[in-house]
């Protein structure tokens, strides 16, 4: 490439920004009268946003999004992630223009055809979980947690049950777990996983007691398996008066063919982002709906829709919920990624749910078995996939010297995005991979032989792999010298040539 | 099989190599007992022709009245390209940036996002967004406790004028933390919050809310508090709408004592630079702050560096204080942050440029109070408070404000956000806004239909 061109394409927008100018487009006829704005309380210098055309920023960030991987452009078999295909159709319905244009704040009156799409969205999600309501409201994931968390805190306070300080998490459980009891005021204590994968029942059994609130747990869990104990845990922690909330994150797996409320959980969240298929946006915005059993229900986040006898929708507030843990953002939740997900359910209709988790497992075990015949090692080698598994590079670290961070950096050279490094955080050199249901075989297939290939240039030369990668915009990024020597935003150079 | 591209040949080989008969012996670790039977209220399954009918059938029920309600949630013309580029399955499709080297699209767009905010906010540093403005201010408030190293209090003053929901959400967020919010009272004339009526010796707290401008639109003396605050030992935390910093003050500079200058941490909802109004959501949150206390700041964090060729990259950083590392020791549960939405205002900000924002601020300023000539030219109709305000105005109407709205709606206007919900104080009160996309027809339209309402 070019010279300039390379030094082009590391630019920021700040560099090709010029004084003076406008994006013609947007500029708005007549003088705005500001005179009744005091002196003292205008800006004295413009802030230093870009002065670019509207060429320049389509092809800046046009070409900014082609560095990118992308589940539209590669494999990504992210562990626990659930990257599966993102169906055009969601995000066209949802941007219709009376769906984009509808103010929070407007009258129920002029918004009936959204909120049909909500509750009935909510009657969809109470079948698939099993759960007898469930509110929207959550913004994502970690946000249903603390909802989770924090209305087992209310059921406990309002039975004026104070002792109750701990909350249980398996040592193999998400990060946002143990954040988020914190959150609630809770300490935590870890459970450990057998060495089959599930929950530790012993050591389960001798840490309830009259101070556990609740346990926090994802079935199948983050090592990828199914808890085959699950009910006798939930009997456990019942009988001591504590709480069961579960982690929907692997609701991918199960689908259709096992409810979380038949399981005994008494709350769960979903993440929609990742289950029914909303866009991941490059870390965001997500959806994390909770589903509640009975006990629990007068305490949901609000709001909630509900439906009068005349079949007219309206938002369940406080006066509606008086026991409410209350609101968790300004107006109702993440509504155009509700949508989608409304959109993706109504696409799959009930027979499509039951097949995610058919072809998400399939594929899980598929993978699996011809990873496990090339020679990798599996972490939980005699037990089922489920939609993922982990494979560990323990071996190859001991004896070679390549890690999983090496592995994961040559993949993005054969144009696959890495699996989950390092998580969950008790399995060494881990790769946690969760193909999903809408990767074809010979998709799979590829992986296996790019895995292949990376384990023969490990056998054959180590330094090939800790170089890695070498075909993307950037080599290996210096972590170290980002948290040592803070940089986090542009600032221009002190003579601001051309600005 | 939407979505889903195996066929049975497919199948077959898959469960050959695996060495199952059917898919059915892949669950048989899951009990039977557990297995559940088929889903009763989840509906058929449709095709795309027909899903597109429905949906389109529903949207067409929601016709809207021209708006003129904001209280948070403002309408502003984004420029076509910001959802066009937005929407690139490149960024639509991609994830979180762990794999640094993968995501440089994501991870430079970020940076120039922060970069963007710190400028217009005047701070040190900004993180890479949070959930949304109310949320953002519950997690202002939990990184208060932890800057603020002189105060042992949790105590924090939070004015009444800041936006109600914004306060029930703080409440709700930071319940079991020990933290006290302690109102404060605004002013009857002014609606704004009277410096002279702060308290001498306000004793140990944590920190000031200053909102600007206030949930009722009017501006506030922000000087004067963050110089009270300061000089008390409490840091500032500033909640702010973006568009009106194109014009105003912006919390980097609030204060006239140079030693103490700025916010300490400012946070506010992103939603009118590029996010429709979409009922409510998705928007996002923002957050910046002085540089010594950006350890303490919740969310994610871009950071540049080079790679091992020396040219330049940007990593997440400073991922110690987030929960996958830190887990019951984190500055937050928070995971995701709001990718497409930070992705639209970057696109917004860029497109628009300072003039384009600062037009639309001095537009938006400039239609309200044209409004609220018209309004109050009714018989009847009074602004409520006396001080000057960026795009919101607090009217008194001679009737209970709901009848007068839905009867405004019968005439084809939106016309405010009722308030006596919230300020029962204030009587018949509404909040109206008025942004850059109403021409004159429309205020003659609100003014004739308000006119004829109250006749």
């Amino acid at each position: 490439m070019h010279e300039q061109s390379k030094a082009n394409s590391h630019q920021l927008i700040f560099e090709h920004s010029r004084d003076g100018r406008v994006n013609g487009a947007h500029h708005l006829d007549g003088q705005a009268d500001i005179s009744a704005i005091p002196e003292a309380l205008l800006r004295r210098t413009p802030p230093g946003l870009p002065q670019v055309s509207e060429m320049d920023g389509v092809r800046h960030y046009t070409r900014l999004s082609q560095k990118n991987f992308s589940i539209d452009t590669h494999f990504y078999p992210l562990g626990s992630c659930t990257m599966k295909h993102n169906p055009r159709a969601c995000n066209t319905l949802s941007m219709l223009p009376n769906f984009l244009a509808r103010h929070p704040l407007a009258p129920a009156r002029f918004g009936q055809g959204f909120l049909g799409c909500m509750w009935e969205l909510q009657e969809i999600l109470k079948d698939v979980t099993g759960m007898q309501a469930v509110s929207l409201t959550p913004m994502a994931g970690a946000q249903g947690e603390f909802a989770g968390v924090a209305m087992i805190r209310a059921y406990h306070d309002a039975r004026d049950d104070h002792e109750r300080r701990e909350i249980l998490v398996p040592d193999a459980a998400h990060g946002t777990n143990p954040a988020t009891a914190t959150m609630c005021g809770y300490t935590v204590r870890e459970i450990p996983t057998d060495a089959n994968g599930d929950v530790d029942v012993d050591a389960l059994k001798a840490a309830v007691g009259p101070h556990t609130a609740g346990i926090m747990l994802t079935n199948p869990s983050t090592l990828g398996v199914f808890d085959r104990r699950i009910k006798e845990i939930a009997e456990i922690v019942h009988q001591a008066g504590g709480l069961l909330y579960y982690d929907g994150a692997n609701l991918n797996a199960i689908l259709g063919k096992v409810k979380p409320g038949d399981m005994g959980f008494d709350v769960i969240h979903m993440n929609l982002h990742k289950t029914f298929s909303t866009p991941h946006g490059g870390g965001g915005p997500g959806a994390g709906p909770v589903g509640v059993s009975e006990r629990l229900r007068p305490f949901m986040p609000i709001p909630v829709v509900g439906r009068d006898d005349n079949g007219a929708y309206r938002w369940l507030t406080e006066q509606d919920l008086p026991q409410s843990i209350g609101r968790l953002s300004a107006h109702m939740g993440n509504a155009g990624v509700l949508l989608r997900a409304y959109v993706y359910a109504l696409l799959l209709g009930r027979e499509g749910m039951e097949r995610v988790a058919d072809y998400a497992t399939l594929n899980g075990n598929y993978l699996m078995a011809r990873l496990a015949q090339a020679g990798f090692d599996m972490a939980l080698p005699s037990r089922r996939a489920t939609h993922e598994f982990i494979l560990t590079l323990k071996r190859q670290a001991a004896e070679q010297g390549v890690t999983a961070m090496d592995f994961a950096k040559r993949l993005l050279d054969y144009g696959y995005h890495a699996p989950t490094t390092y998580f969950p955080l008790i399995v060494p050199e881990c790769l946690l991979i969760e193909p999903t249901e809408t990767e074809s075989k010979e998709s799979l297939d590829g992986f296996v032989e790019a895995m292949c290939a990376i384990q023969q240039e490990a056998d054959d030369n180590i330094e090939t792999l800790k170089g890695a990668p070498y075909t993307l915009p950037s080599r290996r990024l210096d972590d170290v010298k980002a948290a040592r020597e803070l940089d986090l935003k542009y600032q221009p150079p002190k003579d601001a040539a051309g600005q | 099989m939407p979505f889903i591209p195996h066929n049975d040949a497919d199948t077959r080989a898959m469960l050959d190599a695996i060495g199952a008969d059917t898919i059915e012996d892949l669950f048989d670790e899951v009990p039977a007992e557990l297995r559940a039977d088929a889903l009763q209220h989840v509906p058929a399954g449709r095709s795309e022709m027909a899903v597109t009918r429905l949906m389109h059938g529903r949207a067409a029920q929601d016709t809207q009245p021209l708006n003129f309600i904001g209280a948070g949630a403002y309408e502003h013309h984004i420029p076509a390209a910001v959802w066009e580029l937005t929407t690139r399955g490149e960024f639509y499709t991609a994830y979180t940036p762990y794999q640094a080297e993968a995501s440089q699209g994501t991870l430079q767009l970020l940076y120039e996002f922060q970069t963007m905010m710190a400028e217009l906010t005047a701070m040190d540093v900004a993180n890479a967004s949070l959930y949304d403005g109310a949320s953002a201010l519950a997690e202002a408030v939990l990184m208060a406790v932890r800057a603020n190293r002189k105060s042992k209090s949790k105590r924090f003053l939070m004015p009444a004028n800041v936006h109600p929901v914004y306060r029930q959400v703080v409440e709700t967020i930071v319940k079991h933390q020990g933290i006290t919010l302690e109102l404060l009272d605004y002013d009857a004339r002014g609606g704004h919050l009277d410096p002279a009526s702060l308290p001498g010796e306000p004793g140990d707290i944590c920190a000031l809310v200053i909102p600007q401008p206030n949930f009722f639109g009017v501006l506030e003396d922000v000087d004067a508090l963050t110089d009270w605050a300061h000089g008390h030992g409490m840091l500032v935390i500033a909640v702010v709408n973006p568009t009106a910093l194109a014009l105003l003050t912006p919390p980097g500079e609030w204060g006239r004592d140079d030693k103490t200058r700025g916010a300490d941490i400012v946070c506010g909802e992103g939603q009118p630079l590029g996010a429709p109004l979409s009922s409510g959501g998705p928007y996002f949150g923002f957050m910046c702050c002085k540089q010594k206390h950006v350890r303490q700041m919740p969310g994610r964090i871009i950071g540049a560096t080079v790679d091992q060729d020396g040219k330049p990259g940007y990593v997440l950083t400073l991922q110690a204080r987030e929960q996958h590392i830190r887990r019951s020791k984190a500055t937050s549960n928070i995971c995701t942050n709001q990718g497409l939405l930070t992705t639209a205002a970057t696109l917004y900000m860029t497109l628009m440029g300072p003039d384009g924002l600062r037009q639309t601020a001095a537009h938006s300023h400039a239609n309200t109070r044209q409004l609220c000539e018209r309004l109050c030219a009714i018989d009847g109709v009074e602004k409520i408070f006396d001080r000057p305000g960026f795009h919101e105005a607090v009217l008194r109407l001679p009737r209970p404000a709901a009848e007068v709205l839905t009867a405004l709606e019968d005439r084809g206007v939106l016309g405010g956000f009722d308030l006596s919900g919230h300020y029962p104080e204030l009587g018949n009160a509404i909040l109206v806004c008025a942004t850059e996309t109403k021409t004159a027809e429309d205020l003659d339209l609100f003014a004739s239909a308000l006119k004829d309402v109250l006749a």
